[in-house]
């Protein structure tokens, strides 16, 4: 029997050795060992998918008609209170901003979730990106052997880079901390070395006769890249097995608590942007009831990253949101239900210099009648976006030319200082 | 667990009868596709189309590339038609087929193929409702494709195919065009007329005036929001019940039903009223009939040039990957003084024979730019731009998700996959495609758009178990029966090429794979359908 990949890096040199022009290695030395402001930084995108009720988690509104059947529990920030479905959360308020007056005119789960996660909204011409993959085309990271831009437990089917091109998709992986599908080959090392060869000669044939055009495919940058990621160590930032049990007890033992701690382990690797996504929010039907459910699993996978990151001086540099697609209506349903409401809802972040300990907005308890009126302090999705942007150093208001021809800004709105630490 | 017996007999059989078919090698050999008849034809029209981008070329200072190979050329028609590559029983039926005119007798021959009906049916519900999942239980994608797939088979005109779209009335099960309309089905039960109305002027009249929702067009002065809000008014009395999509032109208050226009987060009942109106020609408007019949016979007019060239440019996308004049539904207007180009060329003639997409699909199939080769020695990146500007060079595109895995199905297979393939490899096939565009990602709306590939999609080539399953030398599998059937190495490879690329090896190709084979033939033959399978030449149109 043929040996399994006993060296790492062994088919690189093997590779290299072959003269093969596609895997010819392109190592930087591993970086990311800094703490504090000197590494680079990241985002975590937590996110609530379905529309997360405001009135249940960040915004209660308890003794009201609209409130339900929520209290409100003081929190580790002076004055901030929240649900008391997220008990441990609250002890983490003073590290974090919570926006109570977020808003969006998209009432519908696709072209809310598109609005929220690119800022602009949906356009049946133009397909815009996400603000992840805004990022990790202009953070690029040299020493990243794996993918800049990575979502866990993805729900939504959509590619994220709209007109950056492909190039800027996330790479998805659905059951977070167990072994990455179609990472490893189905053949001993050996054996792949010679199917990459036999590769090798059909490619070259290829671009032989086409030598310019055949560079659009970039076949030979993504084999490679695609090789290199098979062979790197920085794999391990997707396995749990070293974990310590306590802290992945404390993460919680299911994807999203999972996926909350491959994040951390991500973006401590390099990594630039995580996505991981909590399903099961749209409650039409039963609402207080499922977001206990939904917060028993929030409220300690959240409250461990916080801390997580806190500890590991992290949190200066990665940049922590929390957001649905949108809110939930003030008026409880026949069915006990909540139903989408895009007129307010909440989101909150923590890190990378965003104030800490505050609030921003406030909505009425009472049920609107006729056109909803707008939240105190509003706060667009598009201001939030520009502020993460220029935390991490990319200036949103920079214009690029879509292939349609059309110059766009990567944020539609300008940064609002009111989301920053006065420090910072 | 009785239960297991009784359900694992039938699939038993299945499986067995699935093996006898595919192990009996003896198979009655394709007949070639009969003459097509004369008054069909499409010379005349095939060489002006040559002589407007000679022409072009001309002018431009631009030698076109040379004439692809007649394998290639075939490739490319099969991808376009079926989303696959062509079976390798097919493509040597179609090299032993010495009689003239082969090329377009086989076109006619796929276009009657339920493969065709099914791939294109599939690209052409993309275009006219995108890819969203839509409401819930009143839209059927499904539905809207299985007509589109009987429409393309039938040959229908795409004239009559797009009034009964528009003007669709009745349930959504059984006027399967009606699903145009749910589509637009908002939360509070009411149609998005704008959504209608944006897609209206992209599909048919090849028209981008979204953005006249808010403003006027920023750079065509001819689309003012005016004219984006009249359009989205010949919407305004359909509805959709449980009785189907109905026009009502009075309300429950039997008061008219009209069109009104609100700001933004207003609500739409206290807006200003909008009259039904066309951006021009008005007197192509027939006097009487429900509003959107009355838009659909505008829109489907013999005198607006817009709707002719909108599917000529949208059935050059789906045939090349890249349309004629891209974006694909931003066409420029029709000036009457203009000389007639390429779009007008293939509209004519479409219009003269019935307006059939079968007429367009034959006539890009035989100009002279499709069967142009991709190959080009050109150094220059500035003129090799310019060459695929002027269409002298026939564009490297990215095969679609669906094109890749039905390729990747079908070269693991010596024959056919198709409706007479049997129902498990036809569920297999199904299943298969499926997971795969789950994983590989779909193309989303925007599938004209030239791009890259991604890890994900290398990786997945590489390890997944798509690939793994179509190269596996086994019982049922195209790999093992090139193996046993081809006479000797140099015919493995040949066929291996074949399956997979529609090409022959070159001569250092076949040295090379020689050698492979000289050791454990089984694992020498995964490997070489494991490189071809990997090769850009596999996932790129070419």
């Amino acid at each position: 029997m043929e040996p399994l990949i006993t060296d790492r890096r062994g088919l690189m040199r093997q590779a290299a050795a072959a003269g093969l022009s596609f895997l010819l290695p392109c190592l930087a030395p591993a970086a990311a060992r800094r703490r504090g402001t000197d590494r680079p930084a990241s985002l975590i995108v937590l996110w609530m998918n379905g529309g997360m009720s405001q009135l249940e988690t960040w915004d209660p509104h308890p003794g009201t008609l609209s409130g339900g059947l929520t209290k409100a529990i003081r929190t580790s920030a002076q004055g901030v209170q929240i649900s008391h479905l997220l008990p441990r959360m609250a002890e983490q308020m003073h590290q974090c901003l919570l926006i109570r007056s977020l808003h969006s005119k998209e009432g519908d789960h696709e072209k809310g979730a598109a609005f929220v996660r690119t800022g602009y909204n949906p356009e049946p011409t133009l397909a815009y990106p996400t603000l992840g993959s805004v990022i990790a085309r202009q953070l690029p990271q040299a020493s990243l052997q794996i993918p800049p831009y990575i979502l866990l437990n993805p729900r939504i089917p959509v590619p994220e880079s709209g007109y950056l091109g492909n190039e800027w998709n996330a790479f998805r992986v659905f059951r977070p901390g167990e072994n990455v599908a179609n990472l490893t080959a189905s053949v001993p090392d050996q054996r792949l070395q010679r199917r990459l060869q036999g590769l090798d000669v059909v490619g070259r044939e290829f671009a032989r006769r086409r030598p310019l055009a055949e560079q659009v495919t970039l076949q030979q940058d993504l084999t490679r890249r695609a090789v290199q990621m098979m062979q790197s160590e920085q794999l391990a930032a997707f396995q749990l097995d070293d974990e310590p049990a306590a802290l992945q007890d404390s993460y919680g033992r299911n994807d999203f608590g999972r996926g909350c701690l491959v994040a951390r382990k991500l973006v401590e690797t390099g990594v630039r942007v995580v996505e991981v996504t909590l399903p099961g929010f749209d409650t039409h039907i039963s609402n207080h009831e499922g977001h206990i459910t939904q917060c028993q699993i929030l409220d300690p996978a959240m409250s461990a990253l916080l801390q997580d990151l806190q500890q590991r001086d992290l949190l200066q540099s990665v940049i922590v949101l929390c957001i649905s697609e949108f809110g939930r209506t003030p008026r409880i349903n026949p069915a006990d239900g909540r139903d989408h409401w895009p007129s307010w809802f909440s989101c909150v972040v923590a890190g990378g210099g965003f104030r800490r300990g505050a609030v921003l907005g406030a909505t009425a308890g009472e049920i609107p009648t006729g056109d909803s009126p707008a939240p105190l302090d509003p706060v667009s999705v598009p201001e939030v976006y520009a502020t993460i942007l220029s935390q991490l150093g990319i200036d949103g208001s920079q214009e690029v030319i879509t292939p349609v021809g059309r110059p766009i800004r990567f944020a539609s709105a300008a940064p609002d200082l009111r989301l920053l630490h006065s420090g910072s | 667990m009785r239960w297991l017996k009784w359900i694992s007999l039938p699939v038993l059989g299945l499986l067995l009868s699935a093996v006898v078919q595919t192990a009996g090698s003896v198979e009655a050999p394709l007949s070639s596709p009969a003459a097509v008849p004369a008054d069909q034809q499409l010379d005349t029209a095939v060489a002006q189309l040559n002589q407007y981008f000679q022409q072009r070329w001309q002018q431009a200072g631009l030698q076109p590339a040379a004439q692809a190979d007649e394998l290639t050329v075939f490739r490319r028609v099969s991808l376009a038609l079926f989303g696959c590559v062509p079976a390798l029983a097919e493509i040597k039926a179609f090299e032993q087929d010495q009689q003239p005119n082969r090329l377009d007798r086989w076109i006619v021959r796929m276009l009657q193929d339920d493969r065709f009906g099914r791939y294109f049916a599939d690209r052409l519900a993309r275009s006219l409702t995108g890819v969203e999942q839509g409401p819930l239980f009143i839209f059927r994608r499904d539905r809207l494709r299985d007509w589109l797939a009987e429409q393309l088979l039938a040959d229908a005109s795409w004239g009559r195919m797009t009034r009964d779209l528009i003007a669709a009335e009745g349930l959504w099960t059984d006027q399967p065009a009606a699903n145009f309309i749910t589509i637009a089905r908002l939360e509070n039960e009411e149609l998005d007329e704008v959504k209608l109305a944006g897609r209206t002027a992209r599909m048919f009249l090849g028209q981008r005036i979204d953005c006249a929702q808010c403003h006027d067009h920023p750079f065509d002065p001819q689309w003012k929001q005016r004219h984006f809000e009249g359009l989205a008014a010949w919407y305004c009395q359909a509805t959709v019940s449980l009785a189907g999509v109905t026009d009502f032109d009075r309300d429950k208050n039997q008061q008219p039903v009209v069109y009104k226009v609100a700001e933004p987060g207003k609500d739409q009942q206290s807006g200003r009223t909008v009259d039904p109106a066309v951006p021009f020609n008005e007197d192509w408007l027939p006097a009487t009939g429900s509003l959107r019949s009355r838009l659909a016979t505008w829109v489907t007019h013999p005198d607006n040039r817009r709707f002719e060239r909108a599917i000529a440019n949208r059935i050059w996308g789906l045939m090349v990957g890249r349309p004629l004049l891209d974006p694909v539904d931003d066409l420029p207007h029709p000036e009457d003084s203009a000389p007639p180009d390429a779009l007008d060329l293939l509209g004519a003639e479409f219009r003269r024979r019935g307006e059939k997409l079968s007429v367009l699909i034959r006539l890009i199939a035989l100009s002279q730019p499709w069967q142009l080769s991709s190959e080009s020695p050109e150094q220059d990146l500035q003129l090799l731009r310019q060459q695929q500007d002027h269409w002298a060079v026939f564009p490297l595109v990215r095969l679609r998700p669906e094109q890749v895995i039905g390729s990747l199905f079908q070269a693991g297979r010596v024959r056919m996959v198709d409706q007479n393939s049997h129902p498990l490899i036809r569920f297999q096939k199904m299943t298969s495609e499926n997971d795969f565009i789950q994983e590989y990602g779909d193309a989303g709306e925007d599938e004209l758009n030239a791009q890259s590939g991604s890890i994900t999609q290398s990786l997945l080539k590489m390890n997944g178990r798509f690939t793994a399953d179509s190269l596996k030398v086994d019982l049922l599998s195209g790999p093992a029966e090139v193996l046993q059937l081809s006479p000797d190495d140099a015919t493995i490879i040949e066929n291996s090429f074949l399956m997979c690329l529609t090409r022959r090896p070159s001569a250092e190709e076949q040295q090379y794979f020689l050698e492979q084979l000289k050791d454990n033939r089984n694992q020498a033959v995964e490997d070489l359908f494991w490189a071809l399978f990997n090769s850009p030449e596999f996932s790129w149109n070419h």
